[in-house]
């Protein structure tokens, strides 16, 4: 039976997964909301170490361009599913992918740099505030680089067709949610720092 | 409107193409204001405003809400606000809005 097909048993006519998955992301709503509101409260309050100067915008815009870019990679991905495009399918899959990593690439080296300089987790509020908040999106970006790997071997074994297309579209909901939080950390964090 | 249906009225790729360019914009545009030191005193309005205008088109256009069932985008809305409103309660509680 399609996929399709199963949708229209559901009391509502749309489909079971797709509803839990959209529950799923207003629950991930609460929880970066929690993160956030945390960093927010203690900025400022640090008594030690480096403070939101140590922030590097012209890296992090590179990074916030580059995890945008992948979000557009992504729908092309999911048109392409939609279409049977079997070639193109995997190109923008593989490019979603490619992008994460290399937004995961730019969290590695600043992460690595900001420990370089002092800034831990143990250091101050700054440091346990950022690192948790970063650290928390940078494990969302990294489950979703995995997802997409799996949906591209999966495509690579031909049992990606458009009949499994609803597939793509809730890996496509997780990675536009993570792009999503990653805007407003951008502005809260690295634009509006005191 | 059936899901099939609905997978068929997604925005088409000029369409995202489109959203990328305007996403791209806001985002120079944030980092543009950022640099004028004329506009630090109203810095915080004019990012948000541009933070929420890029929220708004990803989830829309690119998370297909605006063709997507109703249901969906109130079960993602009422945690956002949510959200939003225990971080504006928690950041009142702590004094963040009086330093």
């Amino acid at each position: 039976m399609s996929e399709a097909a199963v949708a229209h048993h559901t009391s509502t006519g749309l489909d079971s997964r797709k509803m839990a998955f959209w529950t799923f992301i207003g629950s991930e709503c609460l929880l970066f909301g929690s993160l956030i509101s945390t960093y927010l409260v203690y900025q400022g309050r640090s008594v030690s170490g480096p403070t939101t100067d140590i922030l590097n915008i012209p890296l992090t815009s590179i990074s916030t361009f580059v995890l945008l870019m992948s979000s557009l990679a992504m729908v092309l991905a999911l048109a392409a599913v939609t279409r049977g495009d079997a070639l193109w399918s995997r190109v923008w899959l593989a490019t979603t992918a490619l992008l994460g990593s290399g937004f995961l690439g730019f969290q590695a080296y600043e992460f690595t740099h900001f420990v370089h300089e002092g800034l831990t987790l143990q250091t101050s509020l700054f440091g346990s505030t950022f690192f948790v908040l970063t650290g928390f999106h940078g494990g969302h970006v990294f489950v979703g680089v995995l997802w997409l790997l799996t949906l591209l071997v999966r495509s690579f074994q031909r049992k990606l067709g458009p009949d499994k297309s609803l597939q793509v579209e809730l890996a496509g909901l997780y990675w536009h949610f993570v792009d999503v939080v990653w805007i407003v950390i951008f502005t809260v964090v690295y634009l509006l720092r005191q | 409107m059936t899901e099939r249906a609905q997978q068929q009225s997604h925005p088409s790729t000029a369409t995202y193409l489109i959203i990328a360019a305007i996403l791209t914009i806001i985002t120079l545009v944030e980092i543009g204001v950022f640099y004028v030191p004329a506009l630090q005193r109203v810095l915080a309005p004019i990012l948000l405003l541009l933070s929420g205008a890029k929220f708004i088109l990803v989830v829309m256009f690119y998370m297909h809400l605006k063709q997507d069932h109703k249901l969906f985008a109130a079960i993602f809305t009422i945690p956002l606000l949510i959200a939003i409103g225990v971080a504006i309660a928690l950041m009142a509680l702590f004094g963040v809005f009086v330093r």
